[in-house]
């Protein structure tokens, strides 16, 4: 017994100075910072208000806009690139297999560049529909849609095989099989990673910086990063920031409640 | 004309040859049952029926129907052969009643409002009625499979297969099953019963198959085969399964 005892009383001793030496240097690096500077950069109150309205009428309303437009997209997208690579057919599996790898292996800002720059250039003449919102609906869409396919390619993969046999014993073809009963299972597995998708994507839509977009077209950061040069103060980055957090740390909320409500659901049945 | 009509099947999971040439003739209204060891084949030849599995030799007919012909629309075959899993695999997402409907809809394409008379009738007739606005995971095995059966019913099938299906289902929830079985054949329909529950086999089926090692060992009606089998492997395989108070039934 007295050595449990001693064996508490280190661990005691040494979370204490764990503690001791988290708040030393928390206290440092507070003391050390230059608070009065970072005020009048950051979180000027002035300078916040001259955001109004454009901050929310233009830039928040086209970081959804372009979000959503990436985000349907590339689950369109990502649902055909699953479906290949789970055919029987092996060309249609050597494709998927390509894209994902592709798409997944090259940094986001490389696919919108060859959006923006490659495209008009391969198809001269042709605009794609929408202007800038349909470059970055498909450079969004293209890059997602191979996270997508492999998520919903492992939704597909963890219905059980026997629903498949019982929908194909009922006469259903496959095909059919796939869209009434196999589907709907797999999406209802899916929902926390697609929604975790969805934040991803909010935050990669400031990738728009990069094709060029006018004053109407702009999004968050590029909005931010404007103003910011204009009024010779960071605030309005900081008031960005803001404005992404206001929406991610909810969905983030909400894709851990998803979850464990999965996980609650999967222990009872 | 048989109901179903087995020529030589082969069957191989890679190394291993599980069905070994088995010919096997089921008539109009007849109840078989299968027994046999786990590894005999005998749920391989079930699933071989609706072509779950693809023999690789051989020819299946289901009522005069070739179904391993390689041009024939087997989806068009297999609304005419209903399937009883082990595991139920009722469809989760769906309720008692949908799962009934939606295939009625889809595969055959019935109207709604008849698709639902059709799904309320076999639930009745499984004795399920206050379940079908219930999900699958709501109900116990038991309902789950009676659900399962009532679902293969309401396509009107002419041939049901059933592949063990108490085998998954605490004891106290097999008769509730069996009597559903036991209804059906009564009722004349014709039966492919893959079953480990020998006083069903032998009181309900018409003929009773014993399989061993791939190939059929002996089959007869059930007094014969469970009751004064032939056969060593049979006589051994049955005093593994049964205990010797209810040989002596």
């Amino acid at each position: 017994m007295p050595s449990i005892r001693r064996l508490k009383q280190r661990r005691s001793v040494s979370q204490t100075v764990q503690y001791a030496l988290f708040a030393f240097v928390a206290l440092l690096i507070a003391w050390s910072a230059n608070w009065k500077v970072l005020a009048s950069q950051f979180v000027r109150l002035d300078v916040a208000a001259q955001l109004f309205p454009g901050l929310l009428t233009i830039a928040l309303k086209n970081t959804v806009i372009y979000t959503l437009s990436g985000f349907l997209l590339g689950l369109v997208l990502g649902l055909v690139i699953a479906l290949m690579r789970l055919s029987r057919v092996l060309p249609y599996r050597w494709i998927a297999g390509i894209y994902i790898e592709f798409f997944r292996g090259l940094p986001a800002l490389l696919i919108f560049m060859f959006v923006g720059v490659g495209i008009p250039l391969a198809f001269p003449g042709t605009e794609l529909p929408g202007g800038t919102y349909g470059k970055v609906a498909l450079g969004l869409g293209l890059v997602s849609a191979a996270y997508m396919a492999e998520t919903i390619r492992a939704g597909i993969q963890a219905v059980p095989k026997g629903q498949m046999e019982a929908a194909r014993s009922l006469g259903f073809s496959h095909g059919r099989a796939m869209l009434s009963i196999i589907l709907p299972q797999a999406f209802r597995i899916i929902i926390p990673p697609l929604t975790n998708e969805l934040v991803l994507l909010f935050k990669d839509s400031s990738l728009v910086l990069f094709l060029g977009v006018t004053l109407e077209e702009r999004e968050l950061t590029k909005f931010g990063r404007d103003l910011a040069s204009q009024t010779a103060n960071t605030t309005p980055i900081f008031v960005a920031g803001l404005c992404y957090l206001v929406v991610t740390i909810p969905l983030g909320y909400v894709v851990r409640r998803l979850e464990a409500r999965a996980n609650a659901s999967q222990g009872r049945s | 004309m048989s109901a179903v009509e087995i020529r030589g099947v082969n069957k191989s999971f890679g190394a291993l040859h599980v069905l070994k040439g088995i010919d096997l003739s089921i008539d109009s209204g007849e109840v078989v049952c299968v027994i046999g060891p786990s590894g005999s084949g005998k749920s391989t030849l079930l699933r071989c029926v609706n072509l779950l599995e693809e023999p690789e030799s051989g020819q299946i007919f289901v009522h005069g129907v070739e179904i391993t012909h390689p041009d024939v629309d087997i989806d068009a075959q297999r609304r005419k052969i209903g399937m009883v899993f082990q595991q139920f695999n009722l469809f989760p997402h769906l309720t008692v009643t949908e799962n009934l409907t939606l295939p009625q809809r889809r595969v055959l394409g019935r109207a709604p409002p008849e698709a639902s008379r059709v799904a309320a009738e076999n639930l009745e007739r499984v004795g399920l009625a206050q379940k079908a606005n219930a999900y699958p995971a709501q109900l116990s095995g038991g309902q789950q499979q009676r659900v399962a059966i009532a679902r293969a019913l309401a396509m009107n099938p002419e041939l049901m297969l059933f592949d063990e299906p108490t085998s998954a289902l605490d004891p106290e929830l097999v008769g509730d099953v069996l009597a559903v079985m036991r209804m059906l054949a009564r009722d004349g329909m014709t039966m492919m019963v893959v079953t480990h529950e020998m006083s069903f086999a032998r009181e309900v089926a018409d003929r009773v198959v014993f399989m061993d090692g791939g190939v059929i060992v002996e089959q007869g009606p059930g007094a014969q085969v469970i009751g004064n089998p032939t056969h060593e492997r049979t006589r051994a395989f049955l005093s593994r399964v049964l205990d010797p108070a209810a040989v002596s039934l």
